[in-house]
């Protein structure tokens, strides 16, 4: 801008020495208080300002090229700052596979070791501590979540009159989350997991209101993972390290079962009340359970039509009699844990948007 | 071109200019700002922590002051309506200041978005994968930033063609009036669907938020454009006629009317109706197991919205003062319904039935605080500009506030 004050100051009365000086001072004066006010900056994390990181490209527009440079980048960081270098790659989806969760509620005894495990796998910040399963203890005969406690704290558990539901994503075939992203930083992969470009995210936390189940988890503050405790064993679209201001949440051990093994939540459970496979392979475990037992979906008044599924198993000596009653309250009140046709939940899958045709 | 930037110098130095009384409340606004923009950047530095949010209640007051301020802005066409469709004129001179609000309020709106973003060094991406037309967020970036390019255009137009005494042409301005009305409507209700299109949260999933949203913005924002005029007429000697507040006056008895009435609608549906997805709502009025955080806020915005129309439907206070009131009863009553009222109580409980209360911290507050200072201060620049050029006394070749020493430089034109 051309500035008009390059005039001789003799033309204006008003232009005196004392103007000048006073309109100095104030300058000087309200520099200083704005870099007063921005001087936290000092403390920022420049790691985090770099070009590179800044001209990253989308997961999905990364050429393969793109995507190794982006991976050593990552690798080079994680190393800085946790000391061990991680064996980061790249897994995509498999062909043929869509992957679905069973889970017996007649079996889980609440003891919340799926829920550590899951921690410790996932490099999820340790303090504060974020955790994608939500463990709930119902009281029998109640599936009314608003009923539920999610910090009982017993010295024994099972307790006799509760039953125990742990929530986690139920990787949506037709996901709420995925649609409100404003930058595509969140959809569906080709295998049914819903995963979460940490790279690309920017926080706005509106998937998180979307959500219907609560298995979205911010970083509000940066994660911190002791360097010793750290999983080296990760993958871009899952486990890595994530950095404060990013969304995260459960996407069924992709580090893991894209490379043909159990999560950890389904390792670690000593009932064996965690089942998971290919819902498109006929005999695997999740297929048979669709088939055979009565299973159920969480909130199917949602239409977010789950991948993770809920059953009592009738054969197992804990549940018995735990099913709800004709009259009693849980037949009164189950609407949103719904019994769901068999059938019906086998078509379920495929009708979603990502789901292999 | 170089009229324009003498123009825009010409104003810069003009924001600098005025009695005590105005360096005094620049002064202070400023101050303000500096101790949000000084509180933002801690939030830079640690993270959201610094505020009250959590897993359960994601968003907090910075979505609830975007709320609001939407709604201011989207107000300004309650002065436009009446002079372009309408034809009034006494309202013809004061549009400008409802325009410029409206530009006030958007940028605050933006700042309100921005100070809520986990990594707003990433905004631009959504350049480059903009989920539109899916998201309703993009919806909303894109009608709020159109918003404000229009009255942005419309308002500086007119003012730069009052600078070079120039009659505006109808062709570069009225198109575009008409545009923001139509647009005025569309930022409120796409912000309205933001929350409406959320099948897991209960009480925003209703179709009534989106009218109830206008209604309540039709009432608050001309109260806030009633007072604004007042002390405009106050301090910068803009003749402002009392008939033209009446006016308004009408407007906002009516709006509040339907304002009351939709929440009346919705109260009835949810508590009679009594299903589980009463929860929020009672949480809300009457608290839930136990925890009661919102009912002395709720309470107190349905006080002051229900005095604010029985003033005005009284026939004994057809008086400025009571008007006054009135107007700041239901500004306070109305941003605590949009606020506290209807974006917090969403979360509770959360989706798995569990109650986490959200309180701001003082951090938090002081970014608000900062942004609302912000606005004002911008707000008071852009009228410490407009009353002088409108009234002739800084154009093109007189320069009665600033410096007259300057004007021959000015004449090359
Ligand atoms: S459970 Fe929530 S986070 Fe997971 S896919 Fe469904 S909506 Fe998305
Ligand atoms: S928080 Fe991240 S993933 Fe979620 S909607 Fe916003 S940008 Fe998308």
């Amino acid at each position: 801008m051309k500035n008009p004050d390059s005039t001789p100051a003799a033309g204006g009365p008003q232009i005196t020495r004392r103007s000048v000086l006073r309109g100095a001072l104030n300058t000087a004066g309200g520099l200083a208080a704005f870099a007063a006010a921005v001087s936290p900056l000092r403390d920022l994390d420049r790691d985090e300002l770099t070009l590179e990181r800044f001209l990253q490209k989308h997961y999905k527009e990364m050429t393969p090229d793109e995507k190794d440079r982006a991976l050593q980048r990552i690798a080079a960081e994680v190393e800085r700052r946790y000391a061990a270098r991680p064996e980061l790659r790249d897994l995509p989806a498999m062909d043929g596979v869509e992957f679905a969760y069973a889970l017996n509620l007649g079996r889980c005894i609440g003891c919340r070791r799926c829920v550590h495990a899951c921690v410790a796998e996932n490099n999820q910040s340790r303090d504060p501590e974020v955790q994608y399963i939500r463990v709930l203890e119902l009281p029998r005969g109640s599936v009314d979540v608003e009923r539920a406690d999610h910090y009982y704290d017993r010295p024994a558990v099972p307790d006799p009159d509760h039953f125990y539901m742990p929530v986690q994503c139920h990787q949506c075939a037709n996901p709420p989350c995925v649609k409100v992203c404003p930058v595509e930083a969140t959809w569906q992969e080709p295998d049914g997991v819903t995963v979460i470009d940490y790279d690309w995210c920017i926080g706005c936390r509106y998937c998180e209101a979307a959500c219907p189940y609560f298995a979205r988890r911010f970083n509000f503050a940066e994660p911190s993972v002791p360097r010793e405790k750290l999983n080296t064993d990760m993958t871009y679209l899952s486990n890595r390290p994530r950095r404060k201001g990013v969304m995260e949440k459960c996407h069924f051990c992709l580090q893991r079962t894209r490379a043909g093994r159990m999560p950890a939540c389904l390792e670690v459970c000593p009932v064996g009340a965690r089942n998971f496979g290919n819902l498109l392979d006929p005999d695997s475990q999740v297929a048979q359970i669709l088939k055979t037992k009565h299973v159920l979906v969480l909130k199917q008044e949602a239409n977010t039509l789950p991948r993770f599924f809920y059953y009592f198993d009738e054969d197992f000596p804990r549940n018995r009699g735990s099913a709800p009653a004709r009259g009693s309250e849980a037949h009164r009140k189950g609407l949103s844990l719904t019994v769901l046709n068999p059938q019906a939940a086998q078509s379920l899958p495929g009708r979603g948007r990502g789901g292999p045709a | 071109m170089k009229t324009y930037l003498t123009f825009l110098w010409r104003c810069f130095r003009m924001s600098f200019n005025g009695d005590w009384r105005y360096h005094t409340w620049m002064f202070v606004l400023t101050a303000i700002a500096l101790l949000g923009l000084n509180a933002y950047c801690r939030q830079l530095v640690h993270g959201l922590v610094m505020t009250g949010m959590t897993d359960q209640v994601s968003w907090g007051m910075y979505i609830a002051n975007f709320t609001f301020l939407v709604g201011m802005a989207a107000a300004a066409v309650m002065l436009v309506i009446p002079v372009y469709v309408y034809r009034n004129r006494d309202l013809h001179d004061l549009v400008i200041f409802g325009e410029l609000l409206a530009v006030a309020a958007i940028i605050m709106c933006l700042l309100f978005v921005l100070v809520d973003l986990g990594r707003p060094d990433r905004f631009m991406h959504i350049f480059w994968r903009f989920n539109f037309p899916i998201s309703m967020l993009s919806w909303d970036v894109i009608v709020l930033n159109g918003y404000l390019l229009l009255n942005l255009h419309i308002c500086g137009y007119l003012i730069y063609c009052a600078y070079r005494r120039v009659p505006p042409s109808q062709y570069f301005y009225v198109p575009f009036v008409f545009i923001a009305i139509a647009w005025a409507i569309s930022i409120h209700t796409v912000t309205a669907f933001l929350y409406v299109g959320l099948g897991g949260r209960p009480f925003w999933n209703t179709a009534i938020i989106a009218p109830r949203f206008l209604a309540s913005a039709f009432a608050a924002g001309p109260a806030l454009i009633i007072l604004t005029l007042q002390i405009i007429r106050r301090f910068a000697g803009v003749h402002v006629a009392d008939r033209s507040l009446l006016l308004l006056r009408n407007i906002v008895t009516v709006a509040l009317t339907i304002n009351m009435f939709l929440l009346v609608c919705e109260l009835f549906t949810e508590f009679y109706t009594d299903s589980a997805h009463v929860a929020s709502t009672v949480y809300l009025y009457f608290g839930l197991h136990g925890y009661a955080a919102l009912v002395p806020w709720i309470w107190t915005a349905v006080a002051l919205n229900t005095a604010a129309l029985v003033i005005l439907y009284l026939p004994l206070t057809r008086s400025l003062q009571s008007l006054n009131a009135a107007c700041l009863l239901m500004i306070v009553g109305i941003w605590i319904e949009k606020g506290m009222g209807l974006i917090v109580p969403a979360f509770i409980p959360s989706p798995l039935g569990e109650i986490v209360e959200y309180s701001p911290t003082a951090n938090e507050t002081l970014i608000c605080l900062g942004i609302w200072a912000f606005g004002l201060l911008l707000y008071t620049i852009m009228v410490r500009i407009t009353v002088p050029v409108l009234s002739g006394q800084l154009t093109i070749n007189a320069d009665s506030g600033g410096s007259p020493a300057r004007a021959p430089h000015l004449e090359e034109v």
